[in-house]
């Protein structure tokens, strides 16, 4: 029931945000081509469009569209907001989850031998490595490991090599899609692991230090169970809250790779209609956006309740 | 690391005992390098950039705006130890002005997006009851709210430009700032002294200043810490997207958009140098921050 | 690395020469699909009636027939027009104000039905008198027309209210696509979301920002065009995605133009694999002073700022890194009506000296009080040449002691910026699809007589200038009224500071033929003279 004052408050805030941005659409597409146009024009965009509309009759259709899932249609493209999302989605989900995969079978187990092996050699490389993680700006690695693909390939074949820049859905042809998504999937994955395994890190390290793991290794039950079955399971607590926050973060967020990539995603999406000023929207996307961060907290909750059966679901 | 003095038993002890204590700042900063040597990397490395920010006035062969037709795209030479840009601007003396400007956008938006986090936070938790619950709602709003769209938004209403974008960095920081203080905080409002102080009849002020700041500063100055690098990396991305630092401004980020892309392969050191600074500041940091962590945080005490 | 790119350019021109003289002599070959770039994202439609951007073309030009263009073979010519779906260009009657158009027979749009008169008059009529809630923003070049009628199947007459010269380059209008007259009847807004033409290639598939699909029209009324079997037009709004596909072969061309720096990383990676084919591009970088704001209605300050600018020695290095080339005045540079570079080196910011130049303008600022002037620049948040010239200018207006700053904004806040005055100095483009000096500079006239003019000032004497050029009939003569006009807006006045044309520079796949290079990038776009040497 929370979830109702937040999911208003954020239309709210993009409905007003949006409005008090300078210039319109119509502006926007009668002279993003450069050539100049007259008012005579932009009457006629404004008229078609319905922009001189009261806000508070705006804001109303809004929410009254919003209840019944009903955004409306782009005022860019004319098509319904929810195709436009549509047409975009799966690109994003798709790097999402091989993110995901990819992030969550490097920082796990690297995050546990690293704690393991506190202080030693291996746990300061895993450390420095995910650090430097952290530390570079992903678009930067997302431009390097094109250049990289393209120099490495032309020094062995002779032709410079990079995958296709037209999409193709998994479905049709995933071998075409595969080496689309892979490249963007690992430069994101990279900066995902870095910080789940600090975090994987630091859980175990504290999980290793209660009294109970203590005792376990006094009774001198085998090392592997004990990681195993009680420290990793207690440990995976907070590692799988970061995992939720970031997948939410990902739909979304990639606005910089899927530019870097030129991968036709939702975060893409966001940037155009923001710049376009198409309202419309724009608040559909923020609607989806704030309910995907929303349902991701509470698949978290329900995931903490069954790691740890202490919490119970209130 | 394992010859670490005995683990206080709480928060507040080790806080008053690290913070309080009137050891002096050298005094604790000498401990701090002497215990954690790879913080103290961390910390010289993030010394020396704020240094060249600081001095680049006068550690800068050139100027770092102005163009040289004559020189444009040059390798690094001993004229131009990191060579030139597409408009022949000197590239040592835009990292070292990038350098002031990272710093500025970086600390100016984490001290401000972090304190405003800390009173709101504390605040929220100390009063409790509705000013919580609609303080904490709020937060969730501006917290769920997709960042891109705030920053696009922020920088079309308002223009481009360095303040701007502090405010389009700074406006994320706040609730995640005041989450774990909150957090913090509510775990030591139960504790009997603070019921103790209210019945003694202290005001407000006091209650918070003496008791509860300084029980949330210790995970505070972490976050505070980690912001600084996240506000430097989130100033690059934003000018990646046009949206950063104006041009002829000297930035990091700015210095790897547009340009550097365009001429990676030609002229690499254009965009090697700055995302090498930008690496090499976040990653100390971030360093330094981990240490800190393990200073600060008595739970991740090494035993 | 000077001596690389130099060779690098040098490379380049060279190419160019093979490749021009190659066109001429090779057959074309039929078959393959042509991948090419679209750097944008998506269009708001697919409706060239409705839309300004040239990403509407690049989508959606070869599934359509226009009713006459600018020559293909020929397309740098700016009088060259041919006929595309009318038999023969016609000679004006009626003293100049009736055009008769006779309609190719036996044409046919993709859906089957055959093209006659009637919809290339509806499509007319559509765009020249747009219907109560439909937009047509061309509308206004065609203020000449009176009415337009399709008086049988194979006839379409225009019927002008007086004669003008501009009414055949209006005509060649790239976005005039001709639609269908029953879809148009049925829903004005058809075409937006759809596509039904006449044109060389069928439509085959779209896919919102992501890619446009066509293939082969066979029942196409030339013969043995197109060439290609289909193409797909990717979009693709980085430059460095662009760049990079043309390196991996992913893509073959990209229309619209690439910077210097592309072409040389291009040529220099991959030899003669790659053709350049450059030209003066038809948009000039202009920087429009708000005269409404003090002290810049003082106009020993705006000839201070514009005489501040090293053009000669500037743009030549600019030319490197930035798409503009050619210094010039406000008259596409080439064209008969440009002023020459003896004519060009007396209007001030132009001059030979740049010290005494920059002399004279430190004087102008000083006696105008204006020592410490600093202001703030409007530009906008693009690239290409946009960042680069601001950066320049910037840097230019330092050396007289002018400090400047820029407010970079978003298309849609810069319009509104500029419309409303909110701004003191304002880096501009001035593009257009044909070249037609006498309508190209009609942005410059006084702010009450052309409402794109966001300078705010009013001038009778200018006026009196242009409509002198305007109703010159002598070349000669109209050539020394237009340079007159144009020194009163550069210098006299100092209205307009014309920093640089811009220069359109297209690297592609030297297996791609059969496609020459214009003024603009909005025409000869329906791909049906393009095939692959493969």
């Amino acid at each position: 029931m929370l979830t109702f004052p937040t999911l208003l408050g954020a239309a709210t805030l993009v409905f007003i945000l949006m409005r008090l941005i300078p210039g319109d659409i119509c502006l926007v597409r009668l002279g993003s081509g450069g050539t100049s146009f007259t008012a005579q024009a932009l009457d006629a965009c404004h008229a078609e469009i319905g922009i001189g509309r009261p806000w508070i009759v705006q804001y109303l259709e809004f929410l009254w569209g919003a209840v019944r899932f009903d955004f409306g249609t782009s005022m860019w493209s004319g098509k319904p907001v929810i195709a436009e999302i549509a047409t975009r989605f799966p690109v994003s989900l798709e790097v999402a989850v091989l993110a995901t995969v990819i992030a969550v079978s490097i920082a796990i187990p690297l995050g546990t031998i690293s704690a393991l092996k506190q202080n030693t050699w291996i746990d300061l490389l895993v450390r420095t490595v995910s650090i430097a993680g952290i530390a570079s700006p992903s678009f930067w690695l997302g431009i390097m490991s094109i250049l990289f693909v393209l120099d490495i390939t032309q020094a062995i074949t002779g032709h410079p090599w990079m995958p296709s820049i037209d999409y193709v859905p998994l479905w049709k042809d995933p071998i075409r899609n595969l080496s689309i998504v892979m490249l963007p999937a690992l430069t994101v994955g990279y900066r995902y692991a870095a910080v789940s395994m600090r975090m994987t890190r630091s859980a175990m390290l504290e999980v290793l230090r209660e009294d109970y793991i203590r005792t376990a290794r006094a009774k001198g039950l085998l090392e592997k169970i004990i990681i195993n079955r009680h420290a990793l399971k207690n440990a995976l607590l907070p590692v799988v809250t970061v995992i939720g926050i970031e997948f939410a973060f990902l739909i979304g967020g990639l606005v910089v790779t899927e530019q870097v990539f030129n991968l036709n995603g939702i975060g893409r999406l966001m940037v155009l209609s923001v710049q376009n000023q198409d309202y419309t929207l724009t608040q559909g996307l923020v609607i989806l956006i704030v309910t995907i961060a929303v349902v991701s907290n509470l698949v978290v909750d329900l995931f903490y309740a069954w790691l740890d059966p202490r919490i119970r679901l209130s | 690391m394992t010859d670490l003095a005995p683990t206080p038993t709480s928060a507040a002890a080790f806080v008053d005992d690290t913070y309080v204590a009137p050891r002096g700042v050298v005094a604790t900063s000498m401990r701090f390098l002497r215990r954690q040597p790879v913080g103290a990397i961390g910390m010289v490395i993030v010394v020396v950039f704020g240094f060249c920010g600081l001095f680049a006035d006068w550690l800068a062969p050139y100027s770092p705006t102005s163009n040289d037709f004559a020189a444009m795209t040059e390798p690094p030479s001993w004229a131009h130890w990191l060579g030139t840009d597409q408009l022949g601007r000197d590239i040592l003396s835009r990292i070292l002005f990038g350098a002031r400007t990272a710093f500025i956008v970086g600390i100016t938006s984490a001290v401000v997006g972090g304190f405003s986090g800390l009173v709101l936070g504390v605040g929220s938790a100390y009063f409790g009851g509705r000013i919580d619950l609609i303080l904490q709602r709020i937060l969730d709003i501006v917290m769920s709210f997709p960042l891109i769209i705030m920053a696009l938004a922020v920088v079309s209403i308002f223009g481009t430009g360095i303040h701007n974008v502090i405010v389009a960095i700074t406006i994320p920081l706040i609730p995640r700032c005041s989450r774990v203080v909150r957090s913090s905080a509510l775990a030591i409002r139960e504790v009997p002294y603070v019921d103790a102080a209210r019945a003694l009849g202290y005001g407000h002020s006091r209650i918070i200043l003496n008791h509860m700041v300084p029980n949330v500063v210790a995970p505070f100055l972490i976050m505070l810490t980690s912001f600084v690098g996240q506000a430097i990396l989130a100033e690059a991305s934003l000018s990646y997207l046009g949206l950063g630092v104006q041009e002829p401004v000297a930035a990091w980020g700015l210095m790897l958009q547009g340009g550097a892309e365009e001429y990676a392969s030609t002229a690499p050191w254009i965009a090697v140098f700055p995302g090498l600074a930008i690496m090499l500041t976040v990653f100390g940091i971030n360093l330094f921050g981990d240490s800190l962590r393990d200073v600060l945080d008595p739970k991740m005490r090494e035993r | 690395m000077h001596v690389a790119m130099r060779a690098a350019i040098g490379g380049a021109a060279a190419i160019l020469g093979v490749g021009a003289a190659a066109v001429a002599a090779e057959t074309p070959k039929r078959g393959g699909t042509l991948v090419y770039m679209i750097p944008s994202d998506a269009p708001p439609s697919l409706d060239g009636h409705r839309e300004t951007t040239f990403a509407t073309i690049h989508t959606a030009a070869p599934f359509y027939s226009v009713l006459m263009r600018i020559n293909p073979d020929n397309p740098s010519s700016t009088n060259d027009f041919v006929c595309d779906l009318c038999t023969e260009m016609p000679k004006p009657a009626d003293d100049g104000k009736t055009w008769t158009f006779k309609i190719r027979d036996g044409v046919k749009f993709h859906d089957g039905s055959p093209l006659t008169a009637a919809d290339v008059g509806a499509t007319w009529q559509a765009i020249i008198f747009p219907a109560q809630g439909t937009l047509s923003p061309r509308s206004a070049n065609f203020m000449m027309v009176d009415k337009v009628e399709a008086p049988d199947a194979s006839t379409v007459v225009f019927k002008l209210k007086y004669p003008t010269s501009a009414f055949l380059p209006a005509l060649a209008d790239p976005y005039g696509w001709i639609y269908e007259k029953k879809i148009l009847d049925k829903d004005p807004h058809w075409y937006e979301k759809n596509v039904m033409g006449s044109g060389p290639f069928k439509f085959a598939g779209y896919e919102t920002g992501q890619s446009i699909k066509g293939e082969r029209n066979p029942d196409y009324y030339v013969k043995d065009r197109p060439y290609l079997d289909g193409f797909t037009g990717i979009f693709a709004s980085k430059q460095a995605t662009r760049i990079d596909a043309l390196r991996a072969d992913r893509a073959s061309i990209e229309f619209r133009g690439l910077p210097p720096s592309a072409r040389d990383e291009l040529v220099n990676e991959l030899g003669d694999k790659i053709t350049v084919q450059d030209s003066d591009w038809n948009c000039g970088s202009v920087v429009t002073i708000n005269e409404k704001v003090k002290p810049f209605d003082d106009v020993r300050v705006r000839r201070a700022l514009t005489l501040a600018i090293d053009r000669w020695g500037g743009v030549p290095a600019l030319s490197k890194i930035a798409d503009v080339k050619t210094v010039g005045s406000i008259v596409f540079p080439g064209d008969p009506m440009a002023p020459n570079k003896d004519e060009l080196t007396t209007i001030a910011g132009f001059w030979t000296d740049i010290e005494k130049s920059r002399a004279e303008a430190k004087r102008l600022l000083k006696e105008a009080g204006q020592e410490n002037l600093t202001f703030e620049m409007l530009n906008r948040d693009v690239d290409q040449p946009y960042k680069y010239v601001g950066i320049w200018a910037v840097d230019q207006w330092s050396k007289i002691g002018v400090k400047v700053t820029q407010r970079v904004l978003p298309t849609g806040p810069w319009f509104e910026a500029e419309r409303t005055g909110n701004f003191t100095v304002d880096l501009q483009a001035n593009c257009h699809s044909i070249v037609n000096p006498l309508i190209d500079v009609q942005p410059y006239l006084p702010t009450s007589v052309s409402e794109q003019n966001y300078g705010n000032y009013e001038d009778p004497v200018e006026m009196d200038l242009y409509n002198k050029t305007l109703h010159e009939t002598d070349p000669q003569k109209q050539h020394e009224a237009m340079f007159h006009f144009a020194k009163h807006v550069m210098d006299t006045q100092a209205h307009k500071l014309m920093m640089a044309w811009w220069y359109r520079i297209v690297p592609y796949r030297s297996y791609v033929k059969g496609w020459k290079i214009s003024p603009s990038h909005y025409i000869n776009q329906d791909l049906a003279t393009i095939w692959l040497d493969k």
